[in-house]
């Protein structure tokens, strides 16, 4: 078992102010893996330790089917480990319902797709409110909250355009409203830029980047180096063994802000 | 190993800023998001719709139609029928010398007895007499009354009758009492005997015997056999020719005229108000109940009809299941979306549920709406009084609720059992 530890207090100080140390790390993962049964079992993710701190910008890597998936669902509360302890915000996810995962998941995840998953007869707006339905926001904060994370991801504009009628970068971001609005802990992204040409993909990084400056953490799983690039730090994720990557550039260690 | 965070509670505490317990779908959050998902495809929505909309519709518009043409009786149904108990005596022969006639066990003082019944405004007993009497015009004369019947009648009979007088009187108490020799007569019967007028106070001769004519009746609203006849006082029949015959068609009768809707409660009555001691002595016949007549005729048609509604129901049914379930099936990625926002998989659920309930309830409350309004048409175009029941038309929208509940079960269960993460790589 490979160990991988990121107790950095000394970065997170050097970088970026609003890490902090005093709160417990938004994810922190020990000894979590993921084996489907099977036969014979297959192993999707070995046991990994990572921790994640308030405001910390890190990119997953790593080729298809090396466990990237598994890693996300794992971290998502989509999917459950068999083995080890995840805790997000402090909270040990092993012991909740499936309820409570749900309403975690709803409060203190936000996620971004690949496929946007905007629902397509909803304007922007309806569709960023639909994040607020489970969660007991009232219905009159909704629309006001909704314009506001719209605002944040530069479409204020657009609120009652339909997702057809929006190029896919807006799209995109329309999606990270909506992970947004409900101020999530955690800011989870599955290739957010898997559907996007180049400068959509790069209004899209720019909007990571901006959120990442307002001290919202963000993971973003990604083979692409150059969506990894942007990111604070980096693993990669390789036949279900998750390593730090070290080396890299040093520009890309601090984000543009 | 310690677990900070093992319940609910734990989680709420770990972040104050988040009100609430858990995840929570409003009923108002529901109702919108299932009318949402109606509304997205509304043309679906609507064929969808149609067969419980048809089966609802059929089913109201039958038991409506059913129910408008049962109160249609005034076209069918003959007033005079309907208020007119005719009694059949039943005399038994023991105890009465051979060759003479058992008494007729309608007592002496039948047409009080049957008056003091409510709802009877007139009735007594009548019956031919049985050795028929030579009729003539003249003492001893030649028989003028072929094709003539000589009828014993109390007063009460005769009321009950209704005879519409052309001259002079009908029959009373006192020729009764006293066991006139008097006779009514009819029109053909005066025509024939050649009696036009009763200035003079004609008689004609029953058997050689005189009997003056009181009056002349030009028709009679109960029992047309009379239009053929001469009336004589019953306790008059009694004395000159006897008791009436045995057999219950040529014997004696009860006649009663009874107010309107009182027919079947009178009828009831009248073998404990004649004979006390010997109620079965009388076959009492009611005038037919309109109700039971209309719905004889309407029930096999009826119920055809409620077995095509059923069926249009159940093909409704099967119609709202498919289409929940294929939009299960293309909305997976809204179901994991939904799940990635917090949704638990009774909300998922509940949300499909709601949405085959909301569609099977809009077609109940379109289909009782097109059932009332065939009702209405059907009656304005044939002048009949639209008849609905609210027992059977306001629950209808509801029969429609419990199709879409039941149609969406499945469907239900599907979505909730929808793998998020499948539908979440699906694109």
């Amino acid at each position: 078992m490979r160990q991988v530890r990121h107790e950095r207090p000394e970065r997170q100080e050097g970088h970026a102010s609003h890490v902090t140390t005093g709160t417990p790390p938004v994810i922190r993962l020990d000894g979590v893996g993921r084996t489907h049964p099977g036969q014979p079992p297959v192993v999707a993710l070995r046991p990994t330790d990572l921790t994640v701190h308030r405001g910390e910008y890190l990119a997953v890597t790593g080729p298809s089917g090396s466990g990237k998936s598994t890693l996300l669902h794992l971290l998502g509360l989509l999917d459950t480990p068999t083995t080890g302890r995840y805790e997000l915000d402090g909270i040990d996810t092993a012991s909740l319902r499936d309820r409570d995962r749900a309403t975690l998941r709803g409060r203190r995840i936000g996620f971004v797709f690949q496929s946007f998953h905007l629902l397509p007869h909803r304007t922007a707006e309806e569709n960023v409110v639909l994040a607020q339905v489970y969660n007991r926001t009232p219905a009159r904060a909704r629309r006001a909250a909704a314009l506001a994370a719209l605002r944040l991801v530069g479409l204020g504009h657009r609120t009652d355009a339909l997702p057809s009628t929006l190029s896919g970068g807006e799209r995109q971001r329309v999606a990270i409203a909506r992970a947004l609005v409900n101020r999530p802990s955690l800011l989870l992204c599955d290739e957010p830029t898997g559907n996007l040409d180049s400068a959509n993909a790069d209004a899209v990084l720019a909007r990571f980047d901006d959120l990442h400056a307002q001290g919202f953490t963000l993971v973003v799983i990604t083979h692409d180096p150059a969506v990894a690039a942007r990111a604070g730090r980096r693993v990669a994720i390789r036949d279900g063994v998750l390593s730090e990557r070290e080396g890299l550039p040093s520009e890309a260690e601090v984000p543009a802000r | 190993m310690s677990r900070p965070a093992r319940s609910p509670r734990k989680v709420r505490s770990a972040r104050s800023a988040l009100p609430g317990p858990s995840a929570r779908l409003g009923l108002r959050d529901l109702l919108s998001e299932a009318l949402s998902g109606l509304l997205q495809r509304p043309g679906r929505s609507v064929l969808t719709m149609l067969g419980t909309v048809l089966g609802i519709g059929a089913f109201v518009a039958v038991l409506g139609l059913t129910a408008t043409a049962s109160g249609q009786i005034g076209e069918q149904f003959s007033l005079t029928k309907a208020t007119t108990v005719t009694v059949t005596d039943r005399p038994r022969p023991d105890g009465v010398a051979p060759g003479a006639n058992p008494p007729s066990n309608f007592p002496a003082d039948a047409d009080r007895r049957l008056a003091a019944i409510d709802g009877v405004r007139a009735g007594g007993v009548w019956w031919p007499v049985p050795t028929a009497p030579v009729i003539s015009s003249r003492p001893n004369g030649p028989d003028e009354g072929t094709g003539l019947t000589v009828l014993a009648a109390t007063p009460g009979a005769v009321s009950a009758m209704e005879p519409t007088l052309a001259a002079g009187v009908t029959m009373d108490a006192f020729v009764q009492r006293t066991a006139q020799p008097v006779v009514l007569l009819s029109e053909a019967a005066a025509k024939r005997l050649g009696v036009s007028r009763l200035d003079a106070q004609p008689a004609v001769f029953l058997d050689g015997v005189p009997y003056s004519v009181i009056g002349i009746y030009s028709d009679v609203r109960r029992q047309p056999g009379a239009l053929l006849g001469l009336l004589i006082p019953a306790s008059t029949a009694l004395e000159r020719y006897g008791n009436p015959a045995p057999e219950p068609e040529r014997g004696a009768q009860g006649l009663v005229a009874t107010r309107v809707g009182a027919a079947p409660v009178v009828a009831a009555q009248i073998p404990l108000a004649l004979r006390p001691d010997a109620p079965d002595a009388f076959t009492v016949v009611p005038p037919p109940d309109p109700h039971s007549l209309q719905d004889q005729v309407t029930s096999d048609l009826t119920g055809l009809f409620l077995a095509l509604a059923g069926i249009c129901l159940l093909v409704g049914a099967v119609g709202i299941a498919n289409t929940t379930l294929v939009a299960v099936l293309e909305r997976t990625g809204e179901i994991g979306l939904r799940r990635s926002l917090g949704a638990r998989t009774g909300h998922i659920a509940a949300q499909f549920l709601t949405e085959s309930t909301a569609l099977g309830t809009l077609g109940g409350l379109i289909g009782t709406g097109l059932g009332v309004v065939t009702v209405v048409g059907v009656a304005a175009a044939r002048d009949w009084t639209a008849v609905l029941q609210p027992a059977a038309t306001l629950p209808a929208p509801l029969i429609g609720t419990v199709v879409g509940l039941l149609a969406g079960l499945y469907p239900a269960l599907r979505a909730a059992r929808t793998d998020p993460l499948k539908a979440l790589r699906s694109t």
